[in-house]
């Protein structure tokens, strides 16, 4: 069995742990990549429409180029060793305190490989919610599938899932993949969506379907698939008083059904290492340098919180990898005070601040509202507020707080920052 | 199946009764074919199983089932040994949750008692609460089978057809009996696709359509009745998963709606019960999620709907009167009957089976055993239940142990591999003998590659491959 070291391990080689693991190796540290897939980019790869990079580079690229770009990255950085088609299967006890990570990597290319690590980056990235977690009655046919398994058989692979199609939930990829299955020379009949709003993207639902004539029911479930072998239909209900009006079902014959309705971070491997999770993100709880529970072991991406842009993502795995080099030169920030969600927000990322530093927060809305406000209090006094023009769930919110905003504050026993949108 | 020669036995319906007979009859000097009109093995109503090896208390000894249920219940070690499919006897509770309820227990030991079931106790409530600390607090009493347990039913079936072919009986997939003719001393089975076999005697062991199957051989009239039973599946390292099966008090129709630990470690509640006409209605619904959870949380108050995965519904095969129709035919010489097998149908199959051979051998089938019958087979090699380092012994030989497909379950390539060339070519089929697909991405990172593997190893388009069987093909088309 091989066995190596290294300073740092980083689990997933999408966008967060391609950066993540550029930012550790610039920092002078050794830093292995364990990668499932041939190739390194994650769901980047087969997001083949364009509209990332806007933050990060100032440029509107697809999803490979703006994978291109940091995997050649990580290709000139010295002591990074990627290992593709290697997924960390096992992590054994920890041997000691200078080396908090034993990994069992398996892997058809390199064998069983046992590596271990003082330090750890968990960018496993996400997952989507499918049929079951969503419980949609009805039979269980072929032709049911989530919305990034069909792009990916559409942009990777080379198949047209089927032909005529019902889009289940209106997040981002349900909505981008209305437009290319429509490319594809498909029919889709609709975008059916639970909530009275889109849960994707504005642009994405003016430029996916507005632009295709595609119908969006808002407040509209799917009570039912029908078919035994293949889908036959959807039975469609609007949604009235949050119930769905059976007796005003209509039926919609399709051959597919794409679920778009939520994704949910893959802590597989974060549960095995003993990490604590957050209930209301579902990734792991974090310190203000993104650290878990688990000391050395630290989570950023679509790992830690689901994010709307692959532009944050980058911004917070390379914040994180900053501070896992900290963590390695035995410089970690320890002074850290208690985050808080405060009043209509459903979370904050992280769970925990830097007095004495920048620190960047992600947040977002329980509500759907114009004109509101964003207020940060600590100990009950408000220390910022900022204006809104509009929040919604489906839209993070972000901002960034600065140690001098924090000036002149009473030394008091309770230092707990709440956000709140008012 | 162009055959000339004419098969000793011919076994009609691949689901665990119907392995379980063609396995004990493999241990014979026979030629045996098994057919089934499903593209796999276990595709009918084995594939919806609970997957509880019963403990014998809910009939009393005047049902053919019950005798053999215990009779079948004993018979699981040996075959575990031998076949090597998963199997726990992790205990069976009933829960009591009032004084009446209480009574109805007294009722079900009397039953165990009777069938001599070793090991059952009456017990109070905190006998109950230290068996099972999931337990609702408000359990008044209730009963303890320990020898009750579970058992992953597909891989159970599998086990059973896999030694039944190493000793000889031949599988006949997509083979539909439409027609029975007798000639020339022997049944001529023919399929709906014009492929026909003949055997000196047949076993009528078709499940939901054991009915129509003896109105073709021109037997007994009886009806089968679908009895509907809805199931959610929640995840592995859910929160309040019990130990133990829980039962709560029996109604008329049904053992209720119950909680169930599976063998692999996720967690099943349900069934529901309810009778049906259409055969193949296997349609969920939403109510019967909060009815379930309501049952279920009852008796384990721990337990959640954020943690479903799948739900998913399956048919009992119910008769009249509720008992088992295990015999010979009296209208057709040479047919065995094995029909309304329903609950405790898993637990019994194994003494199915030797009932089967008996009645056989009582309608004048030779029985003469085979000294070179090999009752064990090899074992399979699963990443998911070996250590890193072993493993690495596997990679040795075949590098694909080490590409880990399936990662909810824990299913490498090679196993996909050999899965398909046993003969599991459908993507259901592949999942049932594997795992792979059946844990909480529900096939979202995986099917892919599944695909991939099976158009490889089986040379067919990936166009062509399906869920379960023709006309569930996945794809729509090449791009």
């Amino acid at each position: 069995m091989t066995a190596k070291r290294y300073d740092a391990l980083v689990f997933g080689g999408g966008s967060a742990g391609m950066a993540a693991a550029a930012r550790i190796a610039a920092g002078g540290f050794s830093v292995a990549v364990l990668e499932r897939e041939q190739e390194l980019g994650g769901v980047l790869n087969q997001c083949i429409h364009s509209g990332f990079g806007l933050k990060v580079f100032r440029e509107d690229l697809t999803g490979p180029e703006y994978a291109e770009r940091f995997c050649e990255a990580l290709a000139a950085a010295p002591g990074v060793d990627v290992y593709l088609e290697t997924t960390a299967q096992e992590v054994g006890p920890a041997a000691g305190a200078e080396r908090p990570l034993t990994v069992f990597g398996y892997s058809r290319l390199h064998g069983i490989l046992q590596l271990g690590a003082r330090a750890g980056v968990l960018a496993m990235g996400c997952r989507e919610r499918n049929r079951g977690n969503v419980g949609i009655p009805g039979t269980r046919p072929a032709g049911v599938f989530t919305a990034g398994f069909a792009q990916r058989l559409i942009n990777i692979d080379g198949y047209l899932p089927g032909h005529r199609a019902v889009i289940v939930g209106s997040g981002d990829i349900g909505l981008i993949m209305a437009r290319r299955l429509t490319w594809a020379g498909a029919t889709v009949l609709g975008v059916v969506e639970i909530q009275s709003y889109p849960s994707g993207l504005t642009r994405n639902v003016v430029q996916c379907l507005n632009d295709f004539g595609i119908p969006l029911f808002l407040s509209h479930v799917v009570t039912r698939i029908v078919g035994r072998d293949r889908v036959e239909a959807v039975e469609v209900s609007p949604l009235v008083n949050g119930l769905p009006r059976l007796d005003r079902a209509f039926r919609l014959d399709c051959d597919t059904v794409l679920l778009s309705v939520g994704l949910l971070p893959d802590t597989e491997l974060a549960k095995k290492l003993g990490v604590e999770l957050n209930l209301q993100t579902g990734g792991p709880l974090v310190d203000a340098g993104l650290q878990t529970s688990v000391p050395g072991v630290f989570a950023c991406g679509n790992l830690l919180h689901v994010h709307d842009l692959v532009d944050f993502v980058t911004e917070e795995a390379e914040r994180c990898a900053g501070q896992v080099c900290e963590y390695l030169a035995g410089e970690y920030e320890l002074l850290q005070h208690r985050v808080a969600p405060g009043a209509n927000v459903r979370y904050v990322v992280p769970n925990r601040y830097f007095p004495g530093r920048d620190n960047r927060f992600y947040l977002r809305s329980l509500v759907v509202k114009n004109q509101a406000h964003l207020e940060v209090r600590i100990g009950g006094e408000k220390v910022k507020q900022r204006r809104l023009p509009h929040v919604q769930p489906s839209e993070m919110v972000s901002f960034t707080l600065k140690p001098g905003e924090l000036a002149g504050l009473p030394a008091r026993a309770d230092q707990t920052l709440e956000v709140s949108i008012a | 199946m162009a055959r000339d020669s004419v098969y000793d036995v011919a076994v009609i319906g691949a689901g665990v009764i119907g392995a379980a007979i063609a396995r004990q009859l493999s241990s014979y000097r026979l030629d045996i074919v098994l057919l089934e009109k499903e593209a796999d093995a276990c595709f009918g109503i084995s594939k919806a199983n609970s997957g509880i090896i019963h403990g014998g208390f809910h009939h009393g000894p005047n049902a053919l089932k019950a005798r053999l249920e215990i009779l079948g219940n004993m018979m699981f070690d040996r075959l575990q040994k031998d076949l090597g499919f998963p199997f726990r006897r992790c205990g069976i509770l009933v829960a009591a949750l009032s004084e009446e309820e209480m009574k109805a227990v007294e009722k079900l030991y009397e039953n165990g008692v009777r069938n001599k079931v070793i090991g059952i106790e009456l017990a109070g409530r905190e006998r109950m609460l230290a068996l099972e600390p999931r337990l609702n607090p408000d359990v008044v009493g209730g009963l303890h089978a320990p020898s009750g347990g579970v058992i992953e039913p597909y891989r159970f079936v599998f086990a059973l057809i896999e030694n039944a072919q190493a000793n000889g009986v031949e599988l006949a997939t997509g083979f539909e009996v439409a027609g029975v003719r007798r000639e020339k001393g022997a049944f001529l089975l023919a399929s709906a696709d014009g492929r026909s076999v003949r055997a000196r005697y047949a076993v009528n062991a078709a499940g939901l359509y054991a009915d129509r199957v003896s109105v073709l051989f021109g037997a007994e009239e009886f009806s089968i009745i679908p009895r509907k039973g809805e199931e959610f599946l929640l995840d592995r390292g859910a929160k309040g998963l019990p130990g133990k099966v829980v039962f709560p008090v029996p109604t008329p129709v049904s053992k209720g709606i119950l909680v169930i630990p599976t063998v692999e470690g996720t967690c099943m509640v349900g069934p529901t019960a309810v009778e049906i006409e259409d055969k193949e209605d296997l349609s969920t619904s939403q109510s019967n999620l909060e009815v379930v959870f309501a049952a279920a949380r009852r008796l384990v108050p721990s337990l959640s709907e954020r943690d479903i995965i799948t739900s998913f519904a399956g048919l009992r095969p119910t008769l009249a009167g509720g008992d088992f129709l295990i015999e010979a035919s009296a209208k057709v010489p040479d047919l065995v009957q094995a029909a309304g097998i329903q609950s405790p149908g898993l637990t019994a199959a194994p003494a199915v089976g030797e009932y089967v051979k008996d009645l056989l051998k009582k309608s004048g089938l030779t029985l003469e055993e085979r000294p070179d019958w090999d009752p064990s087979l090899p074992e399979v090699p699963r990443i998911r239940e070996l250590t890193p380092f072993q493993v690495e012994e596997l990679t040795r030989r075949d590098p694909a142990y080490g590409e880990v497909v399936c990662r909810c379950e824990g299913v490498s390539e090679a196993e996909i591999a050999a899965a398909v060339r046993r003969g599991h070519r459908t993507l259901d089929g592949i999942k049932f003998y594997t795992r792979a697909q059946m844990g909480r991405c529900q096939g979202g990172f995986c099917t892919y590659r599944i695909l991939r593997i099976l158009a490889r190893e089986t040379g067919l388009a990936a166009e062509a491959v399906t869920k379960r069987g023709p006309g569930s093909e996945l794809l729509g088309a090449e791009l």
